[in-house]
């Protein structure tokens, strides 16, 4: 049985109103299904499951504002039975039962002793439900930093969902608590540096090809058929992919699934704070133009709050671009469960020697961040040599 | 188009692609991608953008004549049919 969660889809959402539910309890869904639609500051955005299985029970009440982590559903797998009734005698059921049943009771007269922190000695280990404590690990947030409401001062599922953005004003924050967007960052970082043993390589590639390839294509073109040299980096990058699958994949329960076919994660910088790097599916498979096409649609939609929440959890690999803005280089941290960044810096003319000779040329520098679980150095240069190589031939690509 | 049409019609992109910033706290002769903090992609939107709106081709060879707020209004002012 897994819990579905109000998902995090733009730098300021903390909280999201849910406003239809499209499963409801016995129904089958599969991984992509639309299960409800949720209302943000950004307008409504249909969110999906993740796995396939049947819904148990749904959590949360059609116009109810929850935060951003908060469980919305119940899934159970196809071969579990039917509420309650999980066969391995897991804690989880009759603690989540009696949330779903009894939410957070107010402060009322039932329990007047029930003060928060007040039976939490310092220095005793501190007790908290297994749901909220999958919940605070999947998003990072330190279990020692939560006060609890619960029996004995025990943290329950509503004090960490408090923690994660919804806290009443009458508790004290001691910071600035974490936009939804900063804490999915800060998990998802934070499980990478924790899971992923990285490795990292970098390459300088001449790019007086590949840039007179785009003058020349965009020479007579209006706008809105003009490309990006960011188009061929990420071209490039999937076609090097379908040479050398292991930096194209997923890495869990402990082993690699090369991906069949390559989603290319594109990073997208949010204004105001965050990035996502939504998918543009197939990529291998797209013109340059039509890739280029896809590029400029989602960072329209992800600059509007309206990508499909799939489109994060599909890309097989990621490429990070810094454009004509930035630095030299940038060395990428590894989205989970994908095993590779590919990062290029901003292009810049630099001294190159070619045949002897001296020449300006504008250059940029590409790396690698991949997982060693999976793929090593030597490997990981070659596949750093054939984005090169591809990007010598734009016209290939 | 009037030049102040043009203006308008800037702003209002601008604001399209960058609604954090306002258009008064801008230095309008600094450089267009930094006072917005715009990457290539937001760039080519907003030519796409104005290209439309004003019916100049703005070629890609003349991007160098866009670097600023201003001298995006002036090239306009003269590429806009």
């Amino acid at each position: 049985m897994e819990a579905f969660h109000m998902p995090s889809l733009g730098a300021d959402m903390e909280a999201g109103t849910l406003v239809e539910w499209l499963k409801q309890p016995g129904d089958a869904v599969k991984r992509g299904d639309v299960i409800a639609v949720i209302d943000t500051q950004k307008g409504a955005i249909e969110i999906e499951v993740f796995n396939d299985g049947i819904v148990d029970s749904q959590l949360v009440d059609v116009g109810t504002t929850v935060p951003v982590g908060t469980p919305l559903a119940m899934i159970r797998g196809e071969s579990e039975a039917a509420g309650g009734g999980e066969p391995p005698p897991a804690p989880e059921p009759p603690v989540r039962k009696a949330e779903a049943a009894a939410p957070p009771a107010p402060p009322s007269a039932a329990e007047p002793a029930r003060a928060p922190e007040a039976a939490a000695a310092p220095g005793a280990r501190r007790s908290i439900s297994p749901a909220a404590r999958r919940l605070a690990e999947s998003r990072g947030i330190d279990i020692a930093s939560l006060s609890g409401t619960g029996p004995g001062g025990a943290i329950e599922l509503a004090d960490v969902a408090a923690a994660l953005g919804g806290a009443p004003e009458a508790q004290k924050r001691p910071a600035e608590p974490m936009s939804g967007m900063r804490v999915a960052i800060a998990a998802a970082m934070a499980r990478s540096k924790r899971e992923i043993p990285h490795y990292y390589l970098w390459n300088t590639i001449d790019l007086t090809r590949a840039d007179a390839y785009v003058a020349g294509h965009n020479a007579d073109r209006p706008p809105d058929e003009r490309i990006l040299v960011a188009a061929l980096f990420v071209k490039a990058v999937a076609l090097a992919c379908g040479k050398y699958p292991e930096f194209s994949g997923h890495f869990e329960d402990g082993r690699f699934r090369p991906a069949e076919t390559v989603h290319v994660g594109v990073a997208i910088n949010i204004r105001g704070g965050g990035l996502v790097a939504p998918a543009i599916h197939d990529t291998a498979s797209l013109t340059t133009e039509a890739l280029m096409a896809a590029m400029r649609d989602l960072v329209a939609r992800v600059r509007a709050g309206r990508f499909r929440a799939t489109e994060l959890s599909d890309p097989t690999i990621t490429v990070s671009s810094l454009g004509e803005r930035g630095v030299e280089a940038l060395f990428g941290v590894i989205y989970p469960p994908q095993v590779a960044i590919v990062g290029f810096g901003m292009p810049a003319e630099r001294p190159w020697i070619e045949n002897g000779t001296v020449a300006p040329r504008r250059i940029v520098t590409a790396t690698l961040a991949a997982d060693h679980r999976v793929s090593d150095g030597h490997r990981g240069a070659l596949f750093l040599n054939e984005i090169d190589r591809l990007l010598q031939e734009p016209e290939k690509l | 188009m009037t030049q102040d049409e043009i203006e308008a019609v800037l702003i209002r992109e601008l604001h399209r692609i960058a609604p954090d910033i306002e258009i008064d706290t801008v230095d309008r002769d600094g450089d267009l991608r930094e006072e917005f903090d715009i990457d290539s992609m937001d760039f080519l939107n907003l030519v796409a953008a104005l290209s439309k709106a004003t019916g100049a081709e703005m070629p890609e060879s003349d991007y160098a004549q866009m670097a600023s707020v201003n001298a995006m209004l002036a090239y306009l002012g003269t590429a806009a049919p």
